[in-house]
């Protein structure tokens, strides 16, 4: 009998789609879910010019996202998008996979969608050419996002060659303080460890705070894991799994899906496993947690000051904060609960679910935003969904806009952007310059500090009003 | 792909750390087709205010003009995995670019174009970084051969995944070898359905 030699989850999923091994160490693996938007146009140009056919269109899906408007203005702004999202359509049909389109019921952001439809279950290797993809590690799923020529050499093959990466483990203990959230401990966790924190590594995220977040906060954490440097990120799958799986369209229907949480229930990492990396946090000592710079390790408690580049030895770090500072327009040592915002988005692949509605709605309630907003909802379930619980009433009468699920402002890839030199309260994943529009200024937070700035016109820490 | 040997090219300082994909190529020109040529939006905000005109930024500087090799600061290229950022560089002409580190999706993607990612340690960036050396008139040589970067009197050892080494040298890519392992793929699916039938999606 041979000996059992102590895995990680990492290494289980990853040896389980080993398909060939090549002398110089890179491993052939195999693809059980390929996922595509309207940008991997670039990589079908790739295949044609090869006249190569796609490999596997059964384990192929398209999602219309990234373009698709998500209010009335963006139509008429942006003509081009449409072409995109009609690409995205032909291809679809050309190479013969199904693809959810534009006015797809079952329509939405690709990493919020494809695991509401069951096509994310625990166990399989997923890819998509965006690097957000590691959202869907939180159903202990092997995800990764890849770029064009990647995107390509999986249509061909339905196959990758990567490198082993190393492995780190971010144990969260403890119990999260109330209004505290996924988020908080995401951008805490950059914050602690850097925005290349995590760089080369795949990460597992243990521990109880963890174990005890709902299947919406462990998307939006291994969400940001990439922000992190991360290559992926992924919890173990529990009967919180389970539960929010069973009875969704794709997956293994009636014994078939028992069997197969039998199956799933082995995938944990065995106690005596080594990681090249540990990384331990206290849940205790999280707080709501924003966004002050344009990298998101640039990250500080609601209840704290912009901090001082003077104070800080490391000169190009301090430099580095200078031209955030400058392009925030922002000063040290000012509060950062005194900060005024011009707008706030609800939405996203990060907090666009319905957890995180609900939770936007429970602070908006019977309150007005001080100032113009947007809330899109993650998919066109989720938005009807919203509509069924009355929420977009409660976005609405707050004075908020209630929009089609997409991308949206997170990306403005759609024409919805932040205008230039605004300050935008946002639960997205970036704050790079620029990033929701040209000269755009976004702070990240979750949904619910979102919400709190609405209401007040400035960050805001929202125990205050869910104390009130 | 072309492949990479060595490069004796000027070279521009960019001395900011995360430069993140976003600042390499704004996501509002990624509909382009690619054979109009990326080259024109690398760095598009950062180079060029909304009126037009040009901002202060060091690709703008004439001296930089025909700059083949760029040197910035930690966490180069990290953030949203498009391709494009690549592009846009190769398309302007940049072959090697040198930094303390790389977002991990960048990397691969650059390689895959034939574009270099030299890692070369934070101080050693931060010498090239304030090298005289790194004007247009005294070009930089990259020899990825031996794994050096000789800018004037300084040189620098840099580290590369052999892997992808190999790859750059020879102008390899993966796709050729792949499709050489159609028998063992097919093996593969075969043992896995047995093994795992669950990861079929299960269609409604
Ligand atoms: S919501 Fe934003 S981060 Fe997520 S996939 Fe869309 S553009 Fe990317």
């Amino acid at each position: 009998m041979t000996e059992r030699v102590p895995a990680t989850l990492i290494d289980k999923l990853w040896n389980t789609h080993a398909v060939a091994m090549r002398e110089d160490g890179q491993t052939l693996l195999f693809i059980d879910r390929h996922i595509l938007h309207e940008g991997s146009f670039h990589a079908f140009n790739q295949l044609k010019d090869r006249g190569a056919r796609l490999a596997r269109p059964d384990l192929t899906f398209g999602i219309a996202d990234h373009y698709v408007p998500t209010r009335a203005a963006s139509t008429a702004a942006n003509p081009e998008a449409a072409g995109m999202i009609e690409q995205l359509a032909r291809n679809a049909r050309d190479y013969g996979f199904l693809s959810f389109g534009q006015f797809d019921p079952r329509q939405g952001i690709v990493h919020v969608a494809m695991p509401e439809q069951g096509l994310t279950v625990p166990g399989v290797l997923l890819v998509c050419g965006d690097s957000h993809t590691s959202t869907h590690g939180a159903f202990g799923a092997y995800a990764f996002g890849i770029g064009a020529s990647e995107v390509a050499h999986v249509l061909m093959t339905q196959t990758l060659w990567q490198k082993r990466p190393k492995r780190m483990r971010i144990s969260v203990e403890g119990t999260l303080p109330p209004g505290i959230g996924a988020k908080d401990i995401a951008l805490t966790i950059i914050a602690t460890i850097g925005a290349d924190g995590a760089q080369g590594h795949a990460i597992e995220y243990a521990g109880s705070a963890i174990r005890a977040l709902s299947m919406e906060g462990r998307m939006t954490l291994c969400n940001l894991s990439i922000e992190a440097g991360g290559r992926l990120g992924m919890i173990a799958p529990d009967e919180t799994t389970y539960a929010f799986l069973r009875g969704r369209p794709f997956v293994p229907k009636g014994d078939a899906f028992e069997q197969a949480v039998e199956d799933w229930r082995h995938l944990q990492t065995d106690a005596d496993a080594r990681f090249d990396r540990e990384v331990t946090l206290d849940a205790a000592a999280i707080a709501p947690t924003v966004t002050w710079g344009t990298t998101p390790e640039q990250a500080a408690a609601i209840t704290s000051a912009i901090p001082d580049p003077d104070q800080v030895a490391d000169a190009n770090k301090a430099q580095a904060m200078r031209e955030a500072l400058r392009y925030m327009d922002l000063r040290p040592g000012q509060p950062i609960s005194d900060i005024r915002i011009d707008r706030v988005f609800i939405g996203s692949c990060t907090n666009s679910r319905i957890e995180d509605l609900r939770a936007a709605a429970s602070i908006l309630n019977g309150r007005r935003s001080r100032v113009p907003g947007l809330v899109s909802a993650g998919s066109a379930n989720i938005k009807r969904q919203a509509e069924e619980e009355g929420l977009d009433r409660i976005f609405r009468d707050a004075g908020l806009e209630w929009g089609e699920s997409g991308c949206s402002m997170c990306v403005g890839m759609n024409g919805d952007t932040v205008p230039a030199g605004e300050r935008c309260a946002s639960t997205t994943n970036r704050n790079f310059k620029g990033r929701q529009g040209p000269g755009s200024r976004t702070h990240l937070m979750s949904p619910t500090m979102a919400a709190a700035a609405a209401v007040t016109g400035h960050l805001t820490d929202v125990r205050r009003l869910q104390a009130e | 792909m072309r492949p990479f040997k060595d490069l004796t090219a000027p070279a521009c300082p960019l001395p900011i750390p995360n430069i993140d994909t976003d600042q390499l190529i704004p996501a509002r020109f990624m509909r382009r087709p690619r054979s109009e040529g990326y080259g024109a939006f690398l760095f598009h905000d950062l180079r060029v205010e909304a009126d037009g005109t040009k901002r202060d930024f060091p690709l703008n500087d004439p001296a930089h003009a025909r700059c083949e090799v760029i040197v910035a600061r930690r966490n180069f290229g990290c953030g949203s995995s498009r391709e494009a950022a690549v592009y846009a560089l190769a398309d302007f002409g940049i072959r090697t670019v040198i930094a303390p580190s790389f977002g991990d999706i960048f990397a691969s993607n650059a390689v895959k174009n034939g574009l270099l990612p030299a890692q070369v340690t934070e101080e050693d960036a931060e010498r090239l970084l304030s090298a005289g050396a790194m004007v247009a008139e005294r070009p930089v040589t990259v020899d990825l051969e031996s794994q050096t970067i000789v800018a004037g009197n300084l040189v620098v050892p840099f580290t590369i995944d052999p892997v992808w080494k190999k790859q750059l040298l020879n102008g390899w890519d993966d796709i050729d070898l792949t499709f050489g392992q159609s028998v063992e793929i097919e093996r593969f699916c075969a043992q896995d359905r047995q093994a795992r039938p669950w990861a079929a999606p299960s269609v409604p």
